[in-house]
């Protein structure tokens, strides 16, 4: 595809279709999942099973009055919600949802994700230092120690993951997935590469996408029994809006991801119909999960956090890249 | 008291935890001098919802003021007002029938657990976990609508009246109430493995805020605060009361003093106060519930009277001071949690905000019954 004008406007404006239809129909899908989990019913009064809700709470979000709190850093207050859900939204432009459907195929396209979503922690940076709020100081101060804590064995894990494909390039990653469920980056047995250690890898790279979501269990950035809200403490209106938004389009990319590069993509586990049809169903399934451990698991302490990456995944990690790297020198 | 928080610019700050906080769970408001996020000094600012309950109490007749009893601790009404029926009547020298005691103990029983069951829920929402509170509630419900149709309320029971009840229980209440004890069981069997044994639950609480028996003493502290820190005190026990000596129950006691120690030794008082209804409603005396000639105006002779009571807070104390009137001269009102959350200021000193904050839940505050 040619990068005309035209195309990219196409293609950003479908990545904002997708990713505010996800990220809108998500908390319906949360609060349903919730119901479920705690026995109560959930949405269910506007529309069929409260299918209007995310629309209405919409617009009621739209309708209110932005408040900007007195002594606020008016320019950083309003910038931060919007660092918080661009980067999000762009993101969604490189990825591929099958060999065909995919906005912008970049050839550093791991590489341009990350770096988007770096920005996310500064958007809560900018949140919490602006609103003149203690607790929202307190709480961007946790989420950027824990943001760049988990970072790194992340991006450690992707590196593993890169240097088994040879390349950057998103499709060409699924691509060397290809053949059925033994040859995701998942398995240990993945042919020509007998790496023990890739389910670890899978699940260090699950841990760091709840990290880096700001998700249960290690959600203290927004910690409500300890810091009310957290950095979007004094947000109302669209602004709370965009945040709320912003997190379940982050959940939605970092389990594209996780598809991408450990479960194999757009391919089918045996080999029949691959297609956007099993990516989609891949990342529900991972986004299931999420919805899930948050509503299961109490929230980890800020030490007990920073010790699981410093002490536990960053080491695990790292000797993953080793034995995977001896591993491609063997074989 | 502590000392009053000093403001040291650019070193500290102060954080106003409260009076309306989620972490506090109603009007309780904390001062805390923090070093990043450490507490260095913290001051329990109380008396948002001071509502003059001695005072009052001063100001009423006995039958008046005793509906404010069951208003000062909105989770565990009866205990209030069984120490408010048993002092009164020890003071007028009003004979209880049989049947009203035993009844009574059941009551303030399955408050109790009603009582546990939301501090637990509520205990664990604190520690981020949203889930158990539903199924807790659940449970709770079921006590609930159990005491409402006897007691035509939901939470600030007048149940008890000097003498007796108000209505006898029937049928239906007993065989609800022997279903609730399987259902009870089982679903104390199910928290233990959904929440007792997670990892990141065991990991924030053991050795969070460890009370010695010292500092317990101290203060005064009683409930699960006193028996999760090796304090063998119950006033069930140590000073019975009521029909409490016929049944056969325990105390559970834990020696470890943190908050996994407090948190056990409620559930555990849980399953204990079944083992008492169960042998409450296989004891259970027909005949009436109220003495034949009652009172109709209760006026006790000059003199000084105490009761003590085992709420679900822990030592509820009550002391009046009649001159022979029909008001009191002086109520005093000793309300457990407001011992036990003055252990608070001391405590958190030099522990995490989030470590403090799950420490105070343990201590299962209700603010009201705090002020008064």
């Amino acid at each position: 595809m040619e990068l005309t004008l035209l195309n990219v406007i196409i293609a950003v404006v479908i990545a904002i279709g997708f990713a505010a239809l996800n990220a809108a129909y998500l908390v319906w899908a949360e609060r349903r999942g919730a119901g479920r989990i705690q026995r109560r019913p959930g949405p269910n009064i506007n529309g069929p099973l409260g299918l209007l809700q995310p629309p209405l709470d919409g617009i009621k979000l739209m309708a209110k009055q932005l408040i900007i709190p007195g002594g606020a850093d008016k320019a950083l207050f309003i910038a931060a919600p919007v660092l918080a859900m661009a980067p999000a939204i762009v993101s969604f432009v490189t990825i591929p949802f099958s060999d065909t459907i995919v906005a912008h195929n970049l050839n550093v396209g791991v590489l341009a994700i990350f770096a988007f979503a770096s920005l996310g922690g500064i958007s809560l940076l900018f949140a919490g230092w602006s609103s003149r709020n203690k607790y929202a100081v307190m709480s961007s101060i946790r989420a950027v120690s824990q943001a760049i804590a988990y970072e790194i064995p992340m991006l450690v894990t992707v590196i593993t993951v890169v240097m088994i494909a040879g390349t950057m390039n998103l499709a060409d990653l699924v691509g060397a997935q290809k053949g059925g469920i033994w040859n995701w980056n998942l398995f240990p047995f993945k042919s020509g590469l007998f790496n023990p250690l890739m389910l670890m890898s899978f699940l260090i790279f699950f841990i760091c996408t709840l990290a880096e979501t700001n998700r249960a269990p290690f959600d203290l950035g927004e910690a409500e029994s300890e810091l009310v809200a957290g950095f979007h403490t004094e947000y109302g209106s669209m602004g709370f809006g965009l945040f709320f938004m912003g997190e379940y389009a982050n959940i939605v990319i970092g389990s594209c991801l996780t598809t991408i590069l450990f479960l194999g993509g757009w391919d089918c586990p045996f080999g029949l119909f691959p297609g956007v049809w099993w990516f989609i169903f891949k990342i529900y399934v991972l986004i299931a999960t999420v919805i899930w451990i948050r509503w299961t698991f109490p929230r980890t302490t800020i030490y007990g956090l920073l010790n699981l990456s410093w002490k536990i995944l960053i080491p695990l990690s790292l000797f993953n890249l080793l034995v995977t790297a001896g591993l491609l020198k063997v074989f | 008291m502590s000392v009053p928080v000093r403001i040291q610019p650019d070193e500290t700050f102060v954080l106003n935890v409260g009076p309306q906080h989620p972490a506090t769970h109603g009007v309780l408001r904390v001062k805390m001098e923090m070093d990043g996020e450490y507490i260095v000094d913290a001051e329990t600012v109380i008396g948002y919802i001071h509502r003059m309950h001695e005072k009052m109490g001063e100001l009423k007749t006995y039958p008046q003021f005793y509906m404010n009893l069951s208003r000062m601790d909105y989770l565990g009404a009866m205990g209030y007002s069984h120490g408010h029926v048993l002092l009164v009547e020890k003071a007028a020298g009003i004979e209880v029938p049989e049947r009203a005691e035993y009844i009574r103990a059941i009551t303030v029983e399955l408050n109790r657990i009603s009582s546990h069951l939301f501090w637990f829920g509520a205990f664990v929402m604190d520690l981020g976990g949203f889930s158990p509170l539903m199924y807790a509630l659940q449970d709770r419900e079921h006590i609930l609508d159990m005491l409402e149709r006897i007691t035509g309320s939901r939470l600030t029971y007048s149940y008890y009246r000097f003498g007796g009840l108000y209505n006898d229980i029937d049928d239906e209440f007993i065989e609800s109430a022997r279903r609730f004890i399987p259902r009870m069981r089982k679903s104390l069997k199910k928290y233990d493995r959904l929440v007792t044994g997670n990892i990141i639950f065991q990991k924030r609480l053991i050795g969070n805020a460890v009370l010695t028996q010292e500092t317990c003493r101290k203060y005064g502290a009683s409930s699960a605060v006193a028996r999760g820190s090796g304090i063998n005190y119950d006033v069930r026990k140590n000073e019975p009361y009521s029909v409490y000596p016929e049944f056969d129950f325990d105390v559970p006691v834990y020696n470890e003093g943190d908050s996994l120690a407090r948190y056990k030794v409620r559930m555990a008082e849980i399953e204990q106060s079944l083992r008492i209804i169960e042998q409450g409603l296989d004891k259970l005396p027909g005949g009436p519930i109220m003495p034949k000639k009652a009172p109709k105006i209760i006026k006790p002779p000059a003199g000084d009277y105490y009761q003590a009571v085992e709420t679900a807070r822990g030592n509820f104390g009550i002391r009046l001071v009649s001159d022979g009137g029909k008001n009191p001269y002086r109520l005093k009102l000793r309300s457990p949690t407001y011992s036990n959350m003055h252990l608070f200021d001391e405590t958190c000193k030099g522990m995490l905000i989030m470590d403090a904050l799950a420490f105070m839940g343990s201590l299962d505050l209700v603010i009201p019954e705090i002020d008064r």
